[in-house]
């Protein structure tokens, strides 16, 4: 009896979060309906113009499609030559010795610091380094705004890909060891290919971090409501549109920024399952 | 000592020197060991758990060095060439090790896994070289006719005794001096056991063979000599038939009579 109570309400529990999702979805959908119907789906995400003046209103999401899509890969890409060294470091070389937790504690901390403060060191400490690099006049942009992004996602993609790099199992190590192999010959031809799958899930994941990251983008891409000329252009991503202008949004432009946010959801929660099912692929192996 | 069987009457392959390994200072798990293994016989090392029959064995292709803590001392001769001074790289190309647990590598091929020790090493080869040193070295276990028509599946799709004979053949393929095989059927069953056995003799013409096992048996069917290890000492070493027909040492004989282990 009370072990039925007990599974009654655990059930109930997982409904709720369930619900809950649910209950989000549909009040995105809900508001963005007005939108879609104005222009329809592909009307909608195609159109890169963003004209809130009610004489020629008008509104696409196109440009912030792209600013995310650019921000969010160039972080990735920006991020890797830090964080996969990082990962090799706590999940082989130090694997199991003091200075691996130590470095990665260090690491971890940076995804601890809010978003607003790494948004306050790009715009102060950051952005005169880009302007004295001479990547553009204003510092803000698709580079600043990719720089902080790349710092910020650090540790997911590291923590997580030195897990599974940790799990390359010793005995293969040691057949390849024995065979003559050199460490980096092992890391190389052994450990890596073991972990690959892993270690991409571990960077898809980074990615979702990246595109959905929202106070510290708002500060630094220079908000304009264009496709991004380059990385050395401004722009505004998918959040940092929806941070920018809610406030004093309403009608059509409402709808336009929540069916924004619906599309972020969209593309955060394809790109999760995605990491998952390979994640789910290697456990299976 | 006069009772090791030395076929051919040649010169030892295999010296080892007041050889000692320890996991911790002052606490030797290899203590003082001096043996000389002759070419092309197959010698067996026993003794019961945790007397440092792994640990002797995994000295002498210096897989200690993996272990910073591990403090190896005393000396090794493979055919002649001092193994503690000699680069760890080209003394494990001279002596392959089998292990406990199967370990082809899952991310190649069949193929692949028996050219792994050139890969590993950067060693190129053309295709006419690499399938003649994968045929030679899956036949000589025994495994060509099973897998010549799956080559290109992960190595990790045979069964277990196969993937053993693979990693026998993967060790076999870069032609080392010295075969060392850590427990090597402890995993599989009986028919598979039987089966590496019998390759086991057949390979000691070409190779000289050192074998860890926990299963007495198993070193009386195959193996020309014995060492019996107690406490990391090395307590009797010699033929295995007179070894086990009439040992010398009383700890030798209560092993062997099952008085303890």
């Amino acid at each position: 009896m009370k072990d039925k109570i007990f599974n009654i309400l655990l059930f109930a529990a997982a409904l709720a979060v369930l619900l809950l999702t649910a209950g989000v979805l549909y009040a995105l959908v809900g508001k963005s309906l007005e939108v879609f119907s104005e222009y329809g789906v592909w009307g909608f995400v195609s159109n890169s113009e963003w004209d809130p003046r009610s004489a020629t209103e008008e509104y696409g999401a196109l440009s912030f499609i792209m600013g995310t899509l650019y921000t969010a890969f160039f972080a990735l890409f920006l991020c890797i030559p830090f964080s996969l060294p990082v990962a090799l470091f706590t999940g082989e070389y130090f694997k199991g010795k003091r200075v691996a937790s130590v470095v990665s504690s260090i690491v971890d901390l940076l995804a601890g610091i809010p978003s607003i403060v790494y948004g306050l060191w790009g715009f102060y400490a950051l952005r005169p380094v880009v302007i004295s690099l001479g990547v553009n006049a204003q510092g803000f942009g698709v580079f600043l705004a990719s720089v902080v992004l790349a710092v910020m996602i650090i540790p997911y993609a590291s923590s997580l890909s030195a897990e599974f790099i940790s799990m390359v199992p010793n005995n293969l190590k040691e057949g390849a060891y024995s065979l003559g192999a050199t460490r980096s010959e092992v890391i190389q031809r052994v450990s890596l290919p073991f972990a690959r799958s892993g270690i991409v899930a571990s960077y898809i994941l980074a990615l979702g971090r990246a595109l959905g990251e929202t106070m510290a983008v708002t500060m630094l891409i220079g908000n304009t409501n264009n496709i991004p000329d380059g990385l050395r252009g401004t722009g505004n991503t998918m959040a940092s549109i929806i941070a920018n202008q809610f406030g004093e949004a309403d009608g059509l432009k409402l709808s336009a920024l929540i069916a924004i946010g619906l599309l972020l959801f969209i593309i955060t929660a394809l790109i999760n399952l995605i990491a998952k099912l390979i994640m789910k692929k290697l456990s299976a192996v | 000592m006069e009772n090791i069987t030395n076929i051919n009457e040649q010169k030892p392959i295999l010296e080892l020197k007041n050889l000692s390994v320890s996991y911790q200072p002052g606490k030797n798990a290899v203590d003082n060991v001096s043996v000389d293994i002759y070419p092309n016989t197959i010698t067996a090392i026993i003794g019961p758990s945790g007397c440092g029959k792994s640990t002797l064995l995994r000295a002498i292709n210096r897989m200690h060095d993996l272990y910073p803590n591990i403090e190896t001392s005393g000396e090794i001769f493979l055919k002649g060439k001092n193994v503690l001074e000699t680069n760890p790289m080209d003394i494990r190309r001279m002596a392959g090790m089998v292990f406990q647990q199967p370990n082809p590598f899952p991310t190649m091929s069949i193929y692949d896994n028996v050219l792994s020790g050139y890969k590993l090493n950067g060693i190129k080869l053309n295709k006419k070289e690499k399938d003649e040193i994968v045929e030679q070295s899956l036949l000589s276990v025994a495994l060509w006719d099973e897998v010549k028509d799956v080559m290109s599946k992960r190595g990790s799709f045979l069964s277990g005794g196969q993937q053993q004979r693979l990693c026998i053949a993967r060790a076999l393929a870069l032609k080392p001096e010295l075969i060392l095989l850590d427990e090597p059927t402890s995993a599989l069953d009986p028919i598979s056991t039987n089966k590496i056995e019998e390759l086991l003799f057949q390979l000691k013409s070409k190779f000289t063979i050192i074998i860890v096992t926990h299963n007495m048996s198993q070193a009386a069917r195959i193996a020309d000599n014995t060492m019996f290890m107690y406490l990391g000492e090395l307590v009797e070493y010699g033929n295995t038939t007179q070894m086990f027909t009439k040992p010398k040492n009383k700890r030798t004989e209560d092993y062997l009579t099952g008085s303890f282990g």
